[in-house]
């Protein structure tokens, strides 16, 4: 970028080549990389408009779009001369875009002449028919090139459109795109209300939207977005803007909503859709414990699992008439008092040591600690005791006099996950505006002051440490009800790194985002296990979720649903900068805030 | 490291100018001590943990001595000691693995040096060595070339596990690590847990979630031989001569060499020394080129021992690594490597020589745990490393 | 009874003594100035007192009990506050936030009171409140109104230094450390904080040792000075006895030419 700045161009063809030639090789560096993980032909499976566009292809497309979207960007700095957005990004985005375009050509010309099957497993005639159209090679070759180009310019052009035309294509494109993608969750729910006809009217026989419906509902969501244009971002405002009482007010209303919807709607829901909910719940359980201990207290521990295992292992050698060494066969509810009093145990017994160390070697002390759990969990030693790799099975479910709560009724266990996380979700917000609370942000901070401001440290932060202890043994508690057996795979490390992704996603420190956090990803990509909504993406999942951590923490650190004071912290000069603007001058002797303008350009 | 806030605060030394004599090495301020119930818990474990050891220790050694007698035979009847032979093999294939434990550890400690993260995603760049070893032996094996000149291959695959796992690792520097120089440090760390997150599952896309095995050695290299009474594999021989060629040639590089010169200054003060004239983005660039290539050569030398690699061979091997980085004091080279000899000798000895003496059956799947214990115990009781760590102030704090 | 007694304090760092054969009392209601060129080891006897470095030899007694061995946070909780010379308050908490956090020692409701939202919990929570505007108050208006909620590191940077001794009050202190509290300030701020550490006194009843450059500061309100040099202490007594005295020159301006011959 730096690059630009001498001269503005002139004429449309007067580009930055080397920009250009890079991102095209990113463009087509990204599609090959797409193509021989396999996931277009793996999403091929799934149809959106049918006959005409699979997820397979979208998969593939948006690529080109994005891509095309990010080179034409521009940074634009307060007081520096920028040039009009015009012809000359149309030609970058189109650059770009038949650079991606040449790339797959290439793949395809190789797929056609070598044979690379040994070690990349998706070099495949199936990739091949895919990228071909099951057409001739040379019709691919054009195709390629041509839609990418065009893409690559449609995605430059959303700098160029004027912003109503925009926001109206891209509310109309996203939704559509929701609508075919969430298929199957609309049809179980319009069952529940008997609103059959709706959906068939909707979906093909085989799935997937048909061409009329698509197109009339393309239609009438553009006409509702062009109506209540301005309305919602107006709704939205007004609420951040809100202060004091008002601001409670309307958090009241808007919590009174999602609770009511939260308790009715699965009585609505199939179940599929419940047991997706009831792992969303268990999830979230964990990462509302996660939260207070990375983004309050700011720990990072990546043994988290270690606690969860805790929690499924006493509730299981408790309840359960198969627990090898000591089965009382206890009612859930009295196994419960012995998973908080594990939980606190194992919490002061993991946490002591690790305390006192720097938060880099705590997150790798813990993360081998959640490993040595695992590992004695699975060895002869403690086999005798907890089933070693066979783990511990047959146990029961909830009996809570008028119902059972277990697995084959994905329902009764939602409501039961539901009713730990609303008491997580009331310990975390209640505890965090508490002395305590304050105190988890002042180590967060600068732990040694927060010390000679008379703050026992160690205290505190054990305490954190067992608080989220705590949820994730009930995480783990409801998860043995839920399943029926545990074993130590359902203990992976893999589980911490995943809770990881859903905090920092949804944003650190704040509990609605951490619940945002949760159902995004566990709800519509799926957990270690457990699938979501997209069923196609089980096998990519682990690799969306490192490249979205990847991404977040470049991009948007405090996430999705970011705290303000997270959100403070990571932009401290643009918001000495609004401070600034609004009138009051902040101090300028020490480290006043440089502008720096380099990230605002490539978020929406 | 100079950014806002919570990062530069440093230790509270004497006022600068007496701090500047001490800031840089090992001990500089004790925390004044505390007495509280953490610490008795502490100190509880401590001699638990110690007494478990020496516990495990003696029983053995009288094991060793008269195998019937009662102590020896106190938690463990069964138990029968090892033969001279055994516990040489052991301590053989401790030191082999423990030399790739230290090969990986020196890029962790590198990049703590230099950057003062933990860079999560270097086990990855390991495996991404292994990985290229795999696919180039496997196709050389294929046309005969394996078996007609092995050296030749071995090369080829050295120079190209070197080239994609150097270029890994300079990759992930550039898309995920240049724009996180100035955050708050656990925030790269998280990155880079991402980065290996995505690299294991690109490769498992990539390459699918078979187990890849490496071809045959040919014989005259995997013969066992007899030096100075030791048995070793010649595979194990080749294993610790390359890794002893890798590390002198490190130590060159770094104490010899302008480039190390540059990096040490970089690791010091990133701020001052590009004052100096140091191209510091340049430096962070080579950093992590040098720790590439050395964890390249480990997966090659894994590769050819274990002959097995998956999309998962980086995890393992990666923690250990740094917990061997952490057992010979972060940023400090030699002990990166004495680290990993220590680890790997600790984790194939320990379960045999402490664990089994004290009846724990099953030993051998205790290894891993093993491992992660003696980062527990080093930090417990000398969280600067056996060696004594090499950072700059600021990166202590 | 002094309020606080040092006794042969001695501080070494690696073979280099910070601080040596420093003996000296404060009693209750004094305002005393420790000054002495960079490096005298000012810095490091404040950290001593506060607990986060250990004595090498000697003692520090407050109120006749020895602080030896107590952490940061049991110091504080026995009445001891104190600032730092590069000002480190808590960035992303607001200024309210930065006072109320530092009543933590003499405040002690946990988790039950926050979960089950207490009447003594409420009474705690308000209290604090309350007690922090006040505080905050102390400062005029520049710390008060929209400035209450008001992110730390948006502050000015002498209201970043006022802000740091109002977090040093709010853990209630009998006796204040002040790690220069003038510096970077202009000549303005410079009399307006002078003023306010007499008050300090005057109204809140703190005992202040004060580490600081100025002299013009440390001759308005210091009862008495104490000059470190090369961590040992080389002149005590009121700012005129101390100003006068030859050792005291020297260390500052160095040997008088005819000496050095």
């Amino acid at each position: 970028m730096s690059t630009m700045t001498a001269t503005m161009p002139s004429s449309a063809l007067d580009q930055d080549w080397r920009r250009v030639l890079r991102w095209g090789l990113i463009c087509g560096g990204v599609l090959i990389a797409l193509c021989l993980v396999g996931m277009p032909v793996e999403l091929d499976r799934r149809e959106l408009i049918e006959r005409y566009l699979s997820l397979g292809y979208v998969s593939v497309l948006m690529i080109p779009i994005l891509i095309g979207r990010i080179a034409a960007t521009q940074v634009v700095l307060e007081g520096v001369e920028s040039r009009k957005q015009g012809l000359y990004d149309l030609v970058t985005g189109l650059a770009v875009g038949i650079l991606g375009g040449v790339s797959l050509s290439l793949l395809i010309v190789a797929l056609d002449s070598w044979d690379l099957r040994d070690p990349l497993v998706n070099w495949s005639p199936k990739l091949f028919r895919f990228l071909t159209y099951e057409n001739g090679i040379g019709f691919g070759l054009m195709a390629w090139i041509v839609t990418c180009g065009l893409l690559g310019m449609m995605g430059a052009a959303s700098h160029v459109v004027p912003a109503m035309l925009r926001r109206v294509s891209g509310i109309v494109v996203l939704s559509l795109l929701g609508i075919s993608v969430l298929e199957g969750a609309i049809e179980d729910l319009s069952e529940g209300f008997g609103l059959e006809w709706l959906t068939d009217l909707l979906y093909a026989k085989k799935g997937g939207l048909t061409l009329t419906s698509a197109i009339l509902a393309g239609a009438a969501i553009a006409f509702v977005a062009v109506l209540t244009s301005g309305r919602v971002k107006a709704l939205t405002t007004s609420y951040r803007e809100k202060e004091g009482a008002d601001r409670q007010k309307a958090s009241i209303i808007l919590f009174v909503v999602v609770a009511v919807l939260v308790i009715v709607l699965p009585i609505f829901l199939g179940k599929i859709m419940n047991e997706l909910l009831a792992n969303v719940g268990l999830f979230l359980l964990l990462a509302l414990g996660l939260n207070i201990v990375v983004g309050l207290a700011g720990l990072l521990d990546l043994g988290y699992v270690a606690f969860f295992a805790v929690g499924g292992y006493t509730t299981a050698v408790l309840t359960s008439p198969n627990s090898p060494f000591f089965a009382p066969e206890m009612h859930f509810g009295f196994a419960l008092i012995f998973v908080v009093i594990f939980a606190i145990v194992v919490g002061l017994v993991i946490g002591a040591p690790v305390i006192r160390m720097r938060g880099d070697y705590l997150a790798i002390v813990t993360l081998g600690f959640g490993e040595i759990i695992r590992l004695l969990f699975l060895s002869d030693w403690l086999g005798p005791y907890f089933g070693g790799a066979q783990g511990i099975t047959n146990i029961p479910g909830v009996d809570l006099g008028f119902a059972t709560v277990k697995g084959t009724d994905p329902r009764s266990v939602f409501y039961l996950v539901l009713f730990f996380c609303a008491i997580a979700i009331y310990v975390s917000w209640r505890l965090q505006a508490s002395r305590l609370g304050r105190s988890w942000m002042a180590i967060r901070e600068d732990e040694q002051v927060a010390e000679t401001m008379g703050i026992n440290t160690v205290n505190s932060k054990l305490m954190a440490f067992v608080v989220g202890a705590v949820m994730a043994a009930f995480s783990g508690a409801v998860l043995a009800a839920k399943v029926g057996s545990i074993f130590p795979t359902s203990f992976m490390i893999l589980i911490s790194i995943i809770i990881l992704v859903v905090v920092i996603v949804g944003g650190m420190g704040n509990i609605a985002g951490v619940m945002v956090g949760s159902f995004v990803l566990i709800g519509v990509l799926g957990g270690p296990k457990q699938p979501g909504l997209l069923q196609e993406f089980q096998n990519f999942k682990l690799l969306i979720y490192g490249m979205l951590l990847v991404f977040m923490m470049l991009k948007r650190p405090e996430g999705l649903v970011p705290s303000a004071r997270r959100s403070r912290e990571l932009h401290q000069d643009e918001f000495l900068q609004d401070a600034w603007l609004k009138g009051d001058k902040p101090g300028t002797d020490d480290d006043d805030g440089e502008t720096v303008g380099d990230d605002g350009g490539e978020e929406e | 490291m100079c950014g806002g806030g919570r990062i530069s605060s440093r230790l509270p030394t004497a006022d600068d100018s007496n701090g500047a004599h001490v800031t840089t090495h090992a001990v500089s301020t004790k925390p004044a001590k505390r007495v509280v119930a953490v610490d008795r818990f502490l100190t509880f474990i401590r001699i638990f943990l110690v007494t478990m050891i020496v516990i495990g220790l003696l029983a053995f050694i009288w094991q060793q001595i008269d195998a019937d007698n009662v102590f020896a035979r106190w938690r463990n009847p069964g138990a029968r000691g090892l033969t001279g032979d055994q516990f040489k093999g052991l301590l053989i294939s401790g030191l082999s693995q423990g030399s790739m434990y230290g090969l990986i550890a020196l890029g962790y400690s590198m990049v703590y040096g230099v950057l003062g993260f933990i860079n999560f995603a270097h086990g990855e760049v390991f495996m991404v060595g292994a990985m290229t070893g795999f696919i180039a032996s496997d196709k050389f094996a294929a046309n005969g070339l394996w078996e007609s000149n092995f050296l030749l291959c071995l090369a080829l695959i050295m120079l190209m596990a070197i080239f994609f796992s150097t270029f890994t690792a300079i990759l992930m520097e550039r898309v995920a690590y240049r724009a996180l120089r100035n955050s708050p440090r656990l925030i790269p760390l998280i990155t880079s847990i991402g980065v290996s997150f995505f690299i294991q599952n690109l490769v498992l896309g990539l390459f699918g979630p078979a187990t890849k095995s490496y071809p045959r050695l040919p014989e005259w290299l995997a013969d066992q031989r007899s030096i100075l009474t030791f048995e070793i594999a010649g595979t194990r021989i080749l294993v610790l001569v390359v890794a002893a060629a890798s590390m002198t040639g490190l130590w060159y590089i770094v104490e010899r060499t302008k480039t190390g010169k540059a990096m040490r200054a970089v690791a010091e003060d990133k701020e001052i020394a590009s004052l100096m004239g140091i191209d510091v983005n340049r430096t962070i660039v080579t950093t992590f080129a040098v720790g590439g290539a050395m964890a390249g050569v480990g997966g090659i030398l894994w590769g050819l021992m274990f002959r097995s690699v998956t999309h998962m061979t980086g995890f393992l091997p990666g923690v250990k690594a740094f917990t061997a980085a952490v057992v010979g004091g972060i940023g400090n080279l030699g002990g990166a490597m004495a680290g990993g000899i220590s680890l790997g000798s600790a984790e194939s000895l320990a379960p045999l020589l402490i664990l089994e003496p004290l009846g724990v059956p099953g030993v051998s799947q205790l290894k891993d745990a093993v491992a992660f214990t003696v980062l527990v115990l080093v930090l417990l009781f000398k969280p600067t490393g056996l060696f004594g760590e090499r950072l700059s102030a600021e990166d202590r704090a | 009874m002094s309020l606080l007694e040092i006794k042969d304090l001695k501080i070494t760092f690696g073979g280099l003594d910070a601080l040596s054969g420093l003996n000296f009392h404060i009693d209750e209601g004094e305002i005393v100035s420790v000054i002495g060129p960079n490096g005298a080891g000012k810095t490091t006897f404040f950290n001593a007192i506060s607990g986060l470095v250990a004595p090498t030899e000697g003692d520090i007694e407050f109120e006749g009990e020895s602080l030896l061995g107590l952490d940061p946070s049991t110091v504080t909780s026995l009445g001891i506050a104190r600032t730092f010379q590069n000002v480190r308050l808590f960035p992303n908490m607001t200024v309210l936030e930065n006072v109320m956090v530092a009543q933590h020692c003499r405040t002690k409701e946990l988790i039950y009171g926050a979960l089950f939202q207490t009447k003594a919990f409420r009474k705690e929570e308000s209290e604090i409140r309350e007690r922090a505007i006040e505080i905050l108050g102390f400062f005029g208006n520049r710390l008060i109104g929209y400035r209450l909620d008001q992110p730390a590191f948006a502050l000015s940077y002498a209201n970043r230094r006022r802000l740091e001794i109002a977090r040093a009050m709010g853990t209630q202190p009998r006796l204040l450390l002040l790690d220069e509290p003038v510096a970077g300030m202009n000549p303005i701020e410079t009399t307006e904080l002078t003023n306010l550490i007499g008050r300090l006194r005057s109204e809140w009843g703190f005992t202040i040792v004060m580490i600081e450059h100025d002299m013009k500061v440390v001759r308005d309100v210091s009862d008495r000075v104490v000059v470190l040099d090369h961590g040992v202490p080389i002149a005590q007594g009121s700012y005129d006895e101390v100003s006068t005295d030859p050792n005291v020159i020297e260390a500052y301006l160095g040997r008088p030419v005819e000496a050095k011959a």
